[in-house]
């Protein structure tokens, strides 16, 4: 009982990374109707900036730079999509899984196959309360992923740039004629996405993990499922997605030993074996939009 | 009066192509036929993907999953149990070989149709995210059956024999024109084949009637839907289709590696087999062969020559190795076609179709269409 409940808590928190990648996702996608396949690239670049600045500034000011690397990435990839001015949004998507290969490529390879810390403050210390263990830096993913994902709804939800973007995301044309920038709305979705991504990259590499990995980009994957889940174009369906996929994926990887019949690594792979499952029930995730075409 | 001329000209272009590719074998070293079996297999799956991503408009990521079927399917089904490498013990029912590929690309073509419940309603992106899925679920699969796939280390692929006749080993002895006609000889006509065969059926399905239809249903579903086209099936027979082609490729891709190993079958080969299609324009068939061919047989080349030429470092070293430097030119390679073919301002293939309808129309109502302005 008492592991299940421990489980439970590093699946939570596990999720809520989940969670701010998955957000990033839908909020890009709602905001421009593109899935930003790059995702993952970014948020190496990230973690890579934090890890190379912040044994000579420190690891807040280098965390500031990192978070601000993979914003302007995030506005340099809407600046590649906006390149095209007509094209269909499958063709868009393939655009950012070619700007992937290039910056991860780029990124592997400087890396190479060093683990890099980022320095981060919480180190390798646990919470011990009432007999779980949790380390730091899960407990703080999981506040900021909070503070950060709750601040962002209410952005959307009370101020008058919320309504503009979910104008925008709603009926663009109106959205213009009624004096919304949509190129600086626009904008702003992949800021804010990547920028999400790129503090859940931080969180990723620390504690239980030890660094940033030439690979870690592909975790970034893992959200893919938590965003299909929540369905692709809604932001409080991605926080939902992100913490069912943390907690499916910890208690298989938890209980491997039990469930020893589904292979070895049988956590990395329940996540998209869910989002299978979650498509054939629902074809447009649990909160998605529907598309009502009757003909 | 050109158009004859054209055609003729054409023809003779491709019998030339077509001599000198049979021809090749009499020349080209053993390095170069294998390069060319290679790409001749990724020709293969490229072209059953491009008919999927393109003329259909179903992105998928989800290739490199059909030709793992493919390969680990005729693996598996012409293998003999005996021991594998690692203390894995392989299990396998030991089909004829011809059987056993045929059984593989249906087998490809099967799991393509289980998929069909998600592929046949989600469209485009959707089915693009998903898809993703099935590539980590199936190297799973492959790493932890290892009775029917031989774990990390894979299974080696046994040669494929018609009566005895061994297509792509050595038995029996072969002299054709003073030339020894050995494993890679063989293999060469063998993919030969195929990919023209390949090439051939998915031109025509492409240009004709379920062509027609597919591109439709990518420009416009509920058009496509009123003109009698049924969505899901028509989504989940490419899907179906593509799966099919990928199976073919696969096994190829088994026989001239002589081994499948499972980490050859991730996510970097979906890319690879997407950015094959990008590159050869989506949708076009042979444009997916030339795409093909750029994507496998660079690296094999480069790293093959890369000492050499001198520029790339070798492993260990600081710099950029061949492999870096075919993932980096192939990643520009697919933002410069997406954005340069934007940039040309393409006229929507559906005007192209009825350019094309009006054409194969008879003369008199061809001018009198005409002199309406449609």
């Amino acid at each position: 009982m008492n592991r299940l409940i421990e489980l439970l808590a590093i699946g939570v928190s596990l999720g809520s990374i989940y969670a701010l990648i998955a957000v990033g996702f839908a909020v890009i996608f709602k905001g421009t109707r593109v899935v930003n396949f790059a995702q993952g690239s970014i948020l190496l670049l990230g973690a890579y900036i934090v890890a190379v600045l912040s044994p000579h500034v420190g690891f807040w000011a280098a965390l500031g730079f990192g978070l601000a690397a993979g914003a302007l990435g995030g506005l340099a990839l809407y600046g590649l999509v906006g390149l095209v001015r007509h094209g269909d949004h499958m063709t868009l998507s393939i655009l950012t899984i070619g700007a992937d290969v290039l910056l991860a490529t780029e990124l592997a390879r400087r890396v190479g196959s060093r683990v890099m810390p980022t320095g981060d403050p919480w180190s390798d210390g646990v919470l011990r309360v009432a007999g779980l263990t949790v380390p730091h830096a899960r407990v703080a993913a999981l506040l900021s992923a909070l503070l950060v994902i709750g601040l962002l709804f209410v952005v959307f939800q009370r101020t008058a740039w919320g309504v503009s973007w979910r104008s925008a995301a709603a009926d663009p044309e109106v959205a213009t004629l009624m004096g919304i920038r949509l190129r600086r709305v626009r904008g702003a979705s992949w800021l804010i996405g990547d920028a999400l991504a790129t503090l859940a990259g931080l969180f990723l590499v620390a504690f239980p993990n030890t660094g940033v990995e030439a690979h870690t980009g592909l975790l970034a994957l893992r959200a893919i499922p938590a965003v299909i889940i929540g369905g692709l174009d809604s932001p409080e369906g991605a926080v939902l997605g992100g913490l069912a996929v943390g907690v499916a994926e910890t208690l298989v990887a938890g209980y491997g030993d039990e469930l020893g019949f589904l292979g070895q690594g049988a956590g990395d792979v329940t996540p998209y074996l869910l989002m299978i499952l979650v498509l054939l029930w629902r074809p447009s995730g649990l909160f998605g939009s529907r598309e009502a075409v009757r003909v | 009066m050109s158009r004859p001329t054209s055609k003729v000209t054409r023809y003779a272009g491709t019998a030339a192509a077509l001599l000198l590719l049979l021809a090749m074998p009499y020349y080209l070293d053993a390095f170069w036929l294998q390069v060319g079996a290679f790409v001749m297999a990724a020709i293969i799956g490229a072209i059953g993907l491009t008919v999927l991503v393109g003329s259909a408009g179903q992105l998928s990521l989800a290739h490199a999953f059909f030709l793992a079927v493919g390969a680990y399917g005729y693996a598996f089904l012409a293998g003999e149990p005996g021991a594998g490498s690692a203390g894995t013990t392989l299990s396998g029912p030991g089909l004829p070989t011809t059987v056993a590929a045929l059984l593989a690309v249906a087998l490809a073509g099967a799991a393509g149709l289980a998929f069909s419940p998600v592929a046949g309603r989600l469209h485009g992106l959707y089915l693009g995210v998903a898809s993703l899925g099935l590539v980590f679920l199936g190297q799973h699969v492959l790493f932890n059956a290892r009775p029917v796939t031989g774990g990390f280390n894979g299974r080696p692929i046994p040669e494929l024999s018609v009566l005895g006749f061994e297509l792509t080993g050595d038995e029996p002895d072969l002299v054709l024109l003073g030339v020894p006609f050995g494993a890679r000889e063989r293999l060469w006509y063998m993919a030969l084949l195929c990919a023209v065969a390949a090439y051939v059926v998915a031109g025509r399905i492409v240009r004709g009637r379920p062509g027609r239809a597919l591109r439709l249903m990518r420009q416009n579903p509920i058009a496509a839907a009123s003109m009698g086209v049924p969505l899901r099936r028509y989504r989940a027979g490419a899907f179906v289709f593509s799966a099919m082609y990928a199976g073919v490729a696969g096994i190829l891709i088994a026989l001239t590696a002589r081994r499948v190993v499972p980490d050859h079958f991730g996510l970097v080969l979906s890319v690879e087999y997407l950015a094959m299609v990008v590159i050869g324009g989506l949708g076009s068939v042979r444009g997916a062969a030339v795409g093909a061919a750029f994507i496998t047989g660079t690296p094999l080349v480069l790293s093959h020559y890369g000492d050499a030429i001198g520029v790339f470092a070798r492993p260990g070293e600081d710099g950029i190795d061949a492999a870096t430097a075919v993932r980096l030119l192939y990643g520009a390679a697919i933002v410069a076609f997406v954005i340069g073919s934007a940039q040309k301002g393409r006229p929507h293939a559906i005007t192209i179709t009825m350019d094309r309808a009006r054409r194969a129309l008879p003369g008199v109502s061809r001018r009198r269409l005409q002199r309406q302005g449609r």
